[in-house]
């Protein structure tokens, strides 16, 4: 066998496939760009929900708050590492997010208008998110695979806190209903487009199936999280901003509206309401932050310097 | 001492609170990724302990008036400036990263030696909360200190940046050993050593700074004060509208 059939092999095998393992040039740059935008989501997705870190209505909500936002960035953390296993270093990660060339998840483009919305990105976009995630825990890359076990238990703790903040609103006064309900009609339809391009307009899934870094097609994800989320809803007491939302009793599914691809398309080419401001936020911390990283490697220079002088 | 008590918990609550809060400010902003999450650590570790100190002042607020209804959220979103007794230096706006990690070096080793003592003080709840809260700011003290070092033994604008810090936070260290009435009443019963904690603090500060290569800034004999009394900085008064927002704009919700 060559190279190519015998990681195949291992990969049909359920074998995972390690970082000194030998793999396909295309297999090695689709995981990093994939991994590197899922690390650039969680970091830039601690800022719409750090937005309200500073006005959480109760200590007790803003000390969740903050340990959600602090696992994304641990997230972050292990999932950079995981892609710098496949010879891409942080750094230049960091580099390829800021000129544009590398992008990450659309929904963080989003603005977090009221306290509601630390509801509904739990509940919807964590909840969307985790349901692309789980399958990952078992795709074919040991490194990845293994950082995504982690995410995930996080994830769906997050999925719980946001659901349950929702249902202390919906059980509260007026304006906390009527908070919940604008949330959920804002944070729908982009949760739905999450999953990405329909079926037949995405050309990558028939490889990355192939090859075990995807395990189902973004439509079949797709309905299954609309699936759950309708039943959830009406424990809420709230509804989906969808008119054509509806049990088929034949598919054992439910049908749902048209997605807005214009809308969708708009927001990852960089016109979505924060696009903007989202990296403009990442370059500020970035470049305002370059003295204390030059600072820090200065130091850790002389200590090494002045240990060696001392060992000689 | 009734009343003294319930200050003194109230003052170590704000002091926890609202440099907790302030430091939370740096979460998703950090210089990189390793000191986001380090830095926001240490903002919830202080948001855990000013919990505890609000949670036992309310009990002891209910306590001297059945009709209070305190909680640790009444005590943090619908008290008014006047009314929060944290430290100057715990308000101080973040600046740069010189300017928070000097500011959270200060504070944490105050911290540190105030609670060494409480940590044994006739004051159960008090004791116990200081136990706790001796072992998450026995590594902010590490934490900060050897950030301290590294900018100030690091390149020529880190520790620029770290000289211009001390110098703008020194006058506000004064306050943390000035004692209130309050407190004189409480360190008298609990049999607290102020001076004690002076020394150790003004001791640790420099042999820090000195590893640092900067020093003691001379000359600087004055210091500011009213934080522990009620009166406060420009800047407290826009960091309670924000963080009391919701609170004050829809009262008697639940969140």
């Amino acid at each position: 066998m060559n190279p190519e059939e015998i990681f195949q092999d291992k990969i049909d095998q359920e074998i995972k496939i390690e970082p000194k393992d030998w793999m396909p040039e295309k297999y090695r740059q689709t995981l990093i760009r994939q991994i590197s935008q899922h690390a650039h989501s969680e970091i830039v997705g601690m800022l719409p929900e750090g937005n309200w870190i500073t006005r959480a209505p109760s200590l007790r909500r803003k000390a969740i708050l903050i340990a959600k936002v602090q696992d994304e960035a641990g997230h972050g953390l292990y999932l950079y590492s995981a892609a710098e296993t496949l010879g891409i270093s942080r750094d230049e990660m960091i580099e390829q997010l800021h000129s544009g060339k590398a992008k990450y998840s659309s929904i963080f483009n989003y603005p977090t208008i009221t306290w509601a919305d630390m509801g509904a990105i739990g509940w919807l976009v964590d909840g969307a998110a985790i349901m692309n995630q789980v399958p990952l825990c078992r795709n074919s890359y040991g490194p990845y695979a293994r950082a995504m076990v982690r995410v995930c238990k996080e994830e769906s703790f997050h999925q719980r806190q946001g659901f349950e903040l929702l249902l202390h609103l919906s059980r509260g006064s007026e304006i906390q209903k009527r908070m919940c309900q604008d949330a959920i009609n804002r944070w729908w339809w982009p949760s739905v487009m999450m999953f990405g391009p329909n079926d037949d307009a995405s050309p990558h899934t028939a490889q990355s199936m192939k090859w075990k870094i995807k395990r189902f097609t973004n439509d079949e994800l797709r309905q299954k999280f609309v699936d759950i989320c309708a039943e959830q809803v009406k424990l809420l007491g709230m509804t989906l901003p969808d008119p054509d939302l509806k049990w088929n009793e034949e598919k054992q599914h439910y049908d749902f509206g048209k997605i807005n691809w214009e809308e969708f398309w708009n927001v990852v080419s960089g016109n979505g309401p924060c696009n903007k401001q989202r990296l403009d936020a990442r370059k500020k911390a970035w470049e305002e932050g370059a003295w204390v990283r030059e600072a820090a490697a200065a130091y850790a220079e002389k200590r090494k310097s002045r240990q060696n002088i001392q060992a000689a | 001492m009734k009343n003294e008590l319930i200050d003194f918990t109230l003052y170590l609550a704000d002091n926890a609170l609202i440099i907790g809060h302030r430091n939370s400010e740096w979460c998703g902003h950090g210089p990189v990724l390793e000191q986001d999450i380090a830095i926001t650590n240490i903002s919830l570790d202080l948001i855990g302990q000013a919990r505890n100190f609000y949670q036992y002042a309310a009990q002891l607020i209910n306590e001297e008036n059945t009709e209070a209804k305190a909680t640790e959220d009444t005590l943090a979103y619908l008290r008014d400036g006047w009314d929060f007794k944290n430290s100057l230096l715990t308000e101080h706006p973040n600046g740069d990263w010189a300017q928070t990690i000097t500011r959270q070096f200060f504070f944490s080793v105050y911290q540190y030696y105030l609670y060494q003592q409480l940590q044994n003080c006739s004051n159960e709840q008090i004791a116990a909360i200081a136990i706790k809260a001796l072992k998450e700011v026995t590594y902010h003290v590490k934490w900060s200190s050897e950030w301290m070092i590294r900018l100030g033994d690091g390149t020529e604008e880190s520790n620029s940046r770290l000289k211009k810090a001390i110098d703008n936070l020194w006058m506000f260290t004064g306050e943390l050993f000035d004692l209130s009435a309050y407190e004189s009443v409480i360190y008298s019963a609990w049999n607290i050593d102020n001076d004690k904690i002076k020394n150790e603090w003004e001791s640790k500060v420099k042999g820090i700074l000195e590893e640092a290569t900067l020093e003691i800034p001379v000359n600087a004999t004055w210091h500011q004060s009213g934080g522990k009394t009620g009166t406060h900085s420009e800047h407290l008064g826009f960091l309670l509208a924000e963080m009391q927002s919701l609170q004050r704009a829809y009262p008697g919700n639940e969140w």
